[in-house]
């Protein structure tokens, strides 16, 4: 028996879960439909205080899902979400952005204003949410982008930028008012190899020099291995596994496994439901 | 044979009322957007200078267009006037009628039909492809509503605009008349003024041209800034967006100028 | 295109827009040629005041001496009555007529006033005594015709 919690098992053994007091986000039996498509069912997971979690699954499996979740963008039908202790689909819509100013999102493709220079995109939400002065807000905003590495980019327009680059733009703006805790949608989609393995070892500096908790959202497992401390497994729409990177690693779970091997077909069915091929084929066209 | 016929009947029955139903909820959708905005502008008035942005994005880069349209606006007027007036012996009434035709309709039509599709599908464009790339999102996220950010500012730089652009575009039309009237045809410069003077009345002529250039200016910019926010978020869906304020904002025009023409000049007559 | 460019442009923009207002008010109407004249009330009433619109102008002589003002019909007589505000600057005597005109065939219908010889001047709010109505061409035709056939059954 690996150390990999699986489906099979209970999710949390109760000795297994981690004191709610150092907990940044707590999902609690969470259930979503959009429409009357369940896209999650029963979810329950938890975010320990300045760790990085990763929250792993195939394309279209609801993970961005709970992203929106946790953000308030979406209510869940039934359950709970904490953050730093507050229901999240209670808030009044002030208590709400109040929370979300102490976010920090770093999207899909960057999302990057495009109508404003590197320097302002970041400068944004200082300006936005604080009076600080013109000269302490530069200040700031070289200090982000050379935490990024990208001071010297401080004038271009975003169109002007590298995949890899606008990336890390984008994460020193989700940084930009040092947040308690930062999203990250996909960071590693679409990268080149040098700019993914820059991302990865971002994420994990950052979080560790601002003590911020991080929930990466991704399914590069091979990735997230090297900088997360726990990972959860969603598929269709349920937590199927999760554990720290070492247990899954060695895990022989077989979605797991077919996951990190990256086999085409196991437990997630190369084919799509469909009826056997022989009586489709067999069947009168009309 | 006649179940086929009723279940087609039914079949298009139901889509007629789903495209009512879905119009007509667009429409209240629509309703409190507007006053989502409204509620909203505050923000684009106390950051002034992102409402001036909008102000030089859908009027200052509208002029070339505005001022070009209206001058051949009012020369063609002009040639074409002058032809039916002089076979009446009354040329000189050319300056009132250019005047007025300018003052009246086409000063606030025609400039509302090219900001519409000079600014408002601009305006859509954006605001759909910000949606598209998820900079909406990624504002929301950060605490700050975009309706308030991007959406109210875009909407005033449209209102304080059209007006503006309407009476270059009439200036410039009579402009174009002076032109065609008094230095190519030769009618007598005085006569054109004075003619043009004595029949166009600041009030009512002039206002009601500026009451509805504000009309249009909101019709136009709400639209635009609607159906960019409500846009769906792919290339496709930004497209077809434009295409739909462009249309919708003509059809709005044209339709409120009807009714608005209807009231102002009914009780001159009197 | 920094901020106090943009400001600048917006400057120029909102500048000539409103110079275009005031060149439509000013130049192209008469925002300020008639309406603030000074001036005082004249009255008369007509049989019949054909196209005459309210803001038509009053002319003697074929110069502009004021505008009509209102336009209402007196329910004792069933006579229209005509006010008009005339330039402080112009008097009339008390005997001038009042005539409805129109400027050729197709012209505009204005007030005609044509003074005469009393000495003494109209006042604000006096009513002309002498009017003479509208020509109504449909009338004139139908008395044209009236009287060729009472002509021919005369013979």
């Amino acid at each position: 028996m690996s150390a990999v919690t699986s489906a099979s098992d209970a999710v949390f053994a109760p000795a297994r879960r981690m004191d709610p007091s150092a907990a940044a986000i707590e999902l609690v039996d969470v259930s979503f439909a959009y429409d009357k498509r369940p896209v999650l069912q029963g979810i329950t997971m938890t975010v320990p205080r300045g760790k990085i979690v990763a929250i792993m699954g195939g394309s279209g499996g609801g993970k961005t899902t709970i992203l929106r979740l946790i953000g308030g963008q979406l209510k869940p039908n039934s359950g709970n979400v904490l953050v730093a202790g507050q229901s999240v689909p209670d808030l009044e819509p002030e208590a709400l952005y109040a929370l979300r100013r102490r976010f920090g999102m770093l999207f899909q493709f960057g999302a990057l204003f495009t109508d404003m220079s590197v320097f302002e995109n970041i400068a944004f939400p200082m300006r936005e949410h604080t009076e600080l002065n013109e000269e302490l807000i530069r200040d700031l905003v070289l200090m982000k982008l050379h935490a990024v590495g990208l001071r010297g980019a401080a004038a271009m327009m975003p169109t002007e930028l590298s995949g890899g680059m606008a990336r890390r733009v984008a994460l020193a703006r989700a940084i930009a008012l040092d947040p308690m805790l930062v999203m990250y949608d996909e960071p590693f989609a679409g990268l080149d190899p040098i700019s993914l393995g820059i991302i990865g070892q971002l994420i994990r500096r950052l979080n560790d020099a601002l003590g911020t908790t991080s929930v990466v959202v991704t399914h590069d497992v091979y990735e997230s291995l090297k900088i997360v401390d726990y990972m959860y497994f969603v598929s269709e729409g349920r937590i199927i596994a999760s554990g720290t990177p070492e247990s899954v690693r060695a895990s022989t779970d077989p979605f797991v496994r077919q996951f990190v091997d990256g086999a085409p077909d196991g437990p997630v069915r190369f084919h799509y439901p469909a009826p056997p091929f022989r009586t489709q084929l067999l069947a009168d066209v009309s | 044979m006649s179940a086929e016929l009723a279940t087609g009947v039914f079949s298009w029955l139901r889509r007629l009322g789903a495209t009512v139903t879905g119009t007509v909820g667009k429409l209240g959708y629509a309703s409190r957007f507007l006053i989502m905005v409204l509620v909203l502008s505050p923000h684009a008035f106390r950051r002034l200078h992102l409402t001036l942005r909008e102000i030089y994005f859908a009027g200052v880069l509208s002029l070339v267009i505005i001022l070009m349209s209206g001058l051949f606006v009012g020369m063609v007027l002009s040639l074409q006037g002058y032809e039916v007036l002089s076979r009446y012996g009354a040329g000189e009434q050319l300056g009132i009628m250019v005047a007025l035709s300018l003052v009246r309709e086409l000063g606030p039509v025609v400039a509302g039909l090219l900001f519409a599709s000079r600014a408002g599908s601009a305006i859509t464009a954006e605001i759909g492809l910000m949606k598209t790339t998820e900079q909406l999102a990624a504002m929301e996220m950060m605490a700050v509503d975009p309706v308030a950010r991007v959406v109210a500012p875009r909407f005033w730089g449209g209102v304080i605009s059209m007006p503006l652009l309407a009476a270059l575009f009439s200036a410039m039309g009579i402009f174009g008349a002076y032109i065609v009237g008094v230095r190519l045809i030769g009618i007598d410069a005085g006569a054109f003024w004075g003619q043009m003077q004595a029949g166009v009345d600041f009030w009512p002529d002039v206002t009601n041209g500026i009451i509805k250039s504000v009309v249009f200016g909101l019709a136009v910019s709400i639209i635009s800034v609607f159906e960019g926010y409500d846009a769906k978020p792919t290339a496709e869906g930004v497209s077809s967006a434009t295409t739909r304020t462009v249309v919708i904002s003509s059809l709005a025009i044209l339709a409120l100028d009807f009714v608005m023409t209807a009231f102002m000049f009914r009780g001159i007559g009197a | 295109m920094n901020r106090s460019a943009i400001d600048l442009w917006v400057g120029i923009f909102v500048t000539i827009g409103l110079g275009a207002i005031l060149f439509l008010g000013l130049k192209v109407g008469n925002l300020l040629t008639l309406d603030r004249a000074p001036g005082y009330r004249l009255e008369a009433s007509f049989d019949n005041i054909g196209g005459l619109k309210v803001r038509a102008p009053v002319k003697a002589a074929g110069v502009v001496v004021g505008r009509v003002e209102s336009i209402r019909l007196d329910t004792k007589t069933y006579e229209a009555v005509v006010t008009m505000r005339i330039n402080q600057d112009v008097a009339f005597s008390k005997d001038t007529i009042a005539s409805i005109n129109t400027s050729g065939l197709l012209g505009e219908v204005y007030v005609g006033l044509d003074a005469g010889g009393d000495t003494a001047v109209l006042m604000n709010g006096d009513r002309l005594a002498k009017t003479q109505s509208a020509v109504v061409i449909e009338k004139l035709i139908g008395q044209f015709l009236f009287d060729k056939a009472s002509e021919g059954a005369k013979k």
